[in-house]
C-alpha cells in the first residue's frame, strides 16, 4: 500500500496541493489570500493533468526525424494542450479577482472579509 | 452553406460581436446596444432555424472540419435545440428591454463594455449547450462566469456590495469549474476521450471503476455549484440581488438554465452506461437536495423584504423543481424538468423585468414597503408582475401551471407520493411571498403626489414575455413536444 503510494508520489503532491489550496479558499478571511489559495488549487489541477499525460519511458511528443515509424515512444501531448487552455483561464480568473479586490479596497477601505461584512450589516451598502 | 453552419453561427456571432462592441467609443453607446440587439437577434433566429432543421433527429457539426471524436463537436438534438432557443430568445428579449435600465444604472462611458460582457455571456452559455466536448464545456463555463462577474460588479455604482457579491461568485464559481475539470481529467485518464458520446460508449467498458466514480462525483459537484443547486447556491442571492437590474433579468432567465441542461446531459448521456450508480446518485443526492432547495428557497423568500433578493431566493426553489424532475430519472420526469426550464425562464425573466421597471420609476431599489400602492400609478408594469407571479405559483391558464401539472404527474408515475405532497405544499407556501408583493402593490393607497409615466421601452418587452406566459399556459404543445424530444434525446445518447 505504502509502496504504491510512494511510487505515485506525483499524485500525492497533487492531492496535497489541492487540499491546501481549497482550505485556504475556505478558511482565509483576507480576499487576496483567498485568491492565492485559488491559484494553488488550480495549479494542483494542472499537475494532475500533466501526470496523466506522461507515458512511462516516453519522450517529448515531437516527431524524431529519421526514426522508423512506431519505434519512438511519445508522451501524450493532448493533456498539455488542455492545460495550456486551463492556465489561460486561470490567469484570467486571477486577474479579474485581483481587479475586484482593488475596487473593493477603494469602496470599503479594507480587504478583510469580516470588516466588509460588518460595514454591510451597518449600512446595507447603499450609496 | 449558411444553413450547414447554423450550429456554429448561434455561438460565434455573439462572441465575435462582443469583441467589436468592446471597441465602440463611449459617446456611441447607442451603437453598442444596437450591436448587442443585432447579435442576440441573429443568434435567436439561427437557433430557431437550427431547431427546425434538427426536428426529429440530430445534427452533428465538426468545428473547423476536424471530425469527432478528435475535433470539437457541436450537437443539435432535441435537448440542445430547445435550450438554445430558450436561452437566445430570452437573451434577445432582455437586450431589447435592457437599454433604459443600463443607461440609468451604469455610467455612459461603461455602456459599450457592459454590452460586450453581455454578449460574451450569451455566446458562452449557448456554446455550453451546443458543445459535445467535455473540456470545451469547461472553457465556455469559465467565459460565461468571468463575463457575468464583470457585469455583476457593475452594480457597484448603486450599491458597493455588488463588488463583494461578484468576488464571491468568481471564487466559488472557479472552485466549481475546477472540480468539473478535475472530474474530466479522471474520465480522460481512464477512457482517452473527451467527446461525450464517445465517453458514454467507453465508460461501461472500463474495468477499474474507482477513478470513474471519483471523476463522476467531481463533475456533478462542479456543475451543482454552477447551477446553484442547494446547498451550493450561496453565491446566487447576493449576485442577483446587487447586479444591475437588466443584468439580473438576463442571468436569472438564462444563466443557471444552461448549467442545469449540462447536469442532465452528464447524468443521462455521459453516465448512461453506469446505470446503477447514476440511479443511486439520483435517488440519494439529486432528489433530496432538490426538495431541500424547494423548501429553503421558498421559506427564505417569505422572510425577504428586498424584491430582487426575494425573487433570487425563489429562483433557488424553482431550480429545485427542475432538478427534482431530472432526479426522477424517467423520461416523463426529465421532460417535466425541461418544460420548467423553458417556463421558469419566461416567469423569472418577466418578474425581474417588472421589478426593474418599478425600480427605474422609483429611482431606487424596490422593496416591499416602497412599492406600496404603485399598482395605481403604474398599472401596466404592476399587472405584468401580477400575471408572471400567478404563473410562478402555477395558476391555471399560465405557463407555470403546465410545469406543475407535468411535474406532479411525473412524480406520481414514479410513485413518490410523499414528494408529490411536498411539491403541492411548497406551491402553497410560495403563495405567501407572492401575496406579500400583491398586497403591497395593489391594496395599499397610492403614494401621495407621485406622478409616474411608464416607459414603453420597458413595458413592451415585458408584456411580450407576460403574454407568452399566458399563451404557453393555454396552448402548451410547443413546449411539451419539444421537452419530450429533449428527454428522449438525453436518454438515447448524444449525436449517436
Amino acid at each position: 500500500m505504502l509502496e504504491t503510494l510512494l511510487l505515485q508520489w506525483n499524485y500525492l503532491v497533487f492531492i496535497m496541493l489541492m487540499m491546501i489550496g481549497l482550505f485556504m479558499v475556505i478558511s482565509r478571511r483576507n480576499l487576496v489570500k483567498k485568491l492565492i489559495g485559488l491559484t494553488i488549487f488550480q495549479t494542483a489541477l494542472f499537475l494532475f493533468y500533466i501526470s496523466v499525460g506522461k507515458v512511462a519511458g516516453g519522450t517529448a511528443p515531437i516527431i524524431v526525424h529519421g526514426a522508423v515509424e512506431g519505434s519512438v515512444l511519445y508522451s501524450n501531448p493532448l493533456p498539455h494542450v488542455l492545460i495550456l487552455t486551463a492556465i489561460v483561464v486561470g490567469v484570467a480568473t486571477t486577474a479579474l479577482g485581483l481587479a475586484l479586490v482593488l475596487r473593493i479596497r477603494d469602496a470599503f477601505g479594507s480587504i478583510e472579509e469580516d470588516d466588509i461584512l460588518a460595514m454591510n450589516t451597518k449600512d446595507g451598502g447603499e450609496k | 452553406m449558411f444553413v450547414d453552419n447554423l450550429p456554429a453561427l448561434i455561438v460565434v456571432i455573439p462572441l465575435l460581436m462582443a469583441a467589436v462592441t468592446a471597441l465602440v467609443p463611449s459617446r456611441l453607446s447607442n451603437l453598442a446596444w444596437l450591436m448587442a440587439l443585432l447579435s442576440t437577434g441573429t443568434s435567436f433566429s439561427a437557433a430557431w432555424l437550427n431547431k427546425s432543421a434538427a426536428e426529429g433527429g440530430s445534427i452533428s457539426y465538426a468545428l473547423g472540419g476536424w471530425p469527432p471524436p478528435w475535433g470539437i463537436e457541436f450537437v443539435t438534438d432535441g435537448a440542445s435545440a430547445l435550450v438554445t432557443v430558450v436561452v437566445s430568445g430570452l437573451a434577445f428579449a432582455s437586450t431589447i428591454y435592457s437599454k433604459p435600465l443600463i443607461y440609468n444604472e451604469i455610467s455612459r462611458g461603461d455602456v459599450p463594455r457592459v454590452y460586450a460582457a453581455w454578449q460574451l455571456t450569451v455566446g458562452a452559455l449557448l456554446g455550453l449547450v451546443m458543445t459535445a466536448d467535455a473540456f470545451n464545456l469547461f472553457v465556455f463555463l469559465e467565459i460565461s462566469a468571468l463575463s457575468s462577474v464583470t457585469m455583476i460588479a457593475m452594480g457597484a455604482g448603486r450599491n458597493r456590495q455588488a463588488l463583494v457579491a461578484a468576488y464571491n461568485y468568481l471564487v466559488i464559481g472557479a472552485v466549481g469549474a475546477t472540480f468539473y475539470v478535475m472530474g474530466v481529467g479522471f474520465l480522460y485518464a481512464m477512457t482517452g476521450t473527451l467527446n461525450m458520446a464517445d465517453l458514454a460508449e467507453r465508460l461501461p467498458g472500463v474495468t477499474a471503476k474507482a477513478p470513474v466514480l471519483v471523476g463522476m462525483a467531481f463533475m456533478v459537484a462542479g456543475i451543482f455549484v454552477k447551477a446553484a443547486v442547494f446547498p451550493v447556491h450561496m453565491w446566487l442571492p447576493a449576485a442577483y440581488g446587487y447586479a444591475p437590474t437588466a443584468v439580473t433579468a438576463l442571468l436569472a432567465a438564462v444563466a443557471t438554465k444552461a448549467s442545469i441542461y449540462v447536469l442532465g446531459r452528464l447524468l443521462f448521456t455521459v453516465f448512461e452506461g453506469l446505470g446503477d450508480v447514476t440511479g443511486l446518485l439520483l435517488n440519494w443526492v439529486v432528489l433530496p437536495v432538490s426538495l431541500m432547495a424547494i423548501f429553503a428557497g421558498t421559506i427564505l423568500a417569505i422572510w425577504e423584504k428586498d424584491l430582487k433578493k426575494l425573487l433570487a431566493q425563489s429562483s433557488i426553489a424553482q431550480i429545485g423543481y427542475i432538478t427534482l424532475g431530472l432526479g426522477l430519472g424517467t423520461t416523463q420526469g426529465i421532460s417535466a424538468g425541461f418544460i420548467h426550464i423553458a417556463n421558469h425562464a419566461l416567469i423569472k425573466g418577466g418578474m425581474f423585468m417588472a421589478v426593474g421597471g418599478l425600480a427605474l420609476a422609483l429611482g431606487k431599489r424596490a422593496n416591499i414597503s416602497n412599492i406600496e400602492g404603485l399598482g395605481r400609478v403604474m398599472p401596466i408594469t404592476a399587472s405584468a408582475l401580477t400575471v408572471c407571479g400567478l404563473s410562478l405559483i402555477g395558476l391555471p391558464l399560465t405557463a407555470g401551471f403546465i410545469s406543475k401539472v407535468y411535474l406532479v404527474l411525473a412524480i406520481i408515475a414514479s410513485e413518490y407520493w410523499m414528494i408529490a405532497a411536498l411539491v403541492l405544499l411548497s406551491s402553497a407556501l410560495s403563495v405567501i411571498y407572492l401575496w406579500k408583493i400583491m398586497e403591497a402593490i395593489w391594496m395599499k393607497p397610492a403614494p401621495h403626489g407621485l406622478k409616474i409615466t411608464e416607459n414603453p421601452a420597458v413595458y413592451l418587452p415585458l408584456w411580450v414575455i407576460t403574454l407568452l406566459n399566458i399563451w404557453l399556459g393555454i396552448d402548451a404543445s410547443f413546449v411539451t413536444t419539444s421537452a419530450d424530444a429533449a428527454a428522449l434525446a438525453l436518454m438515447t445518447g448524444a449525436g449517436s
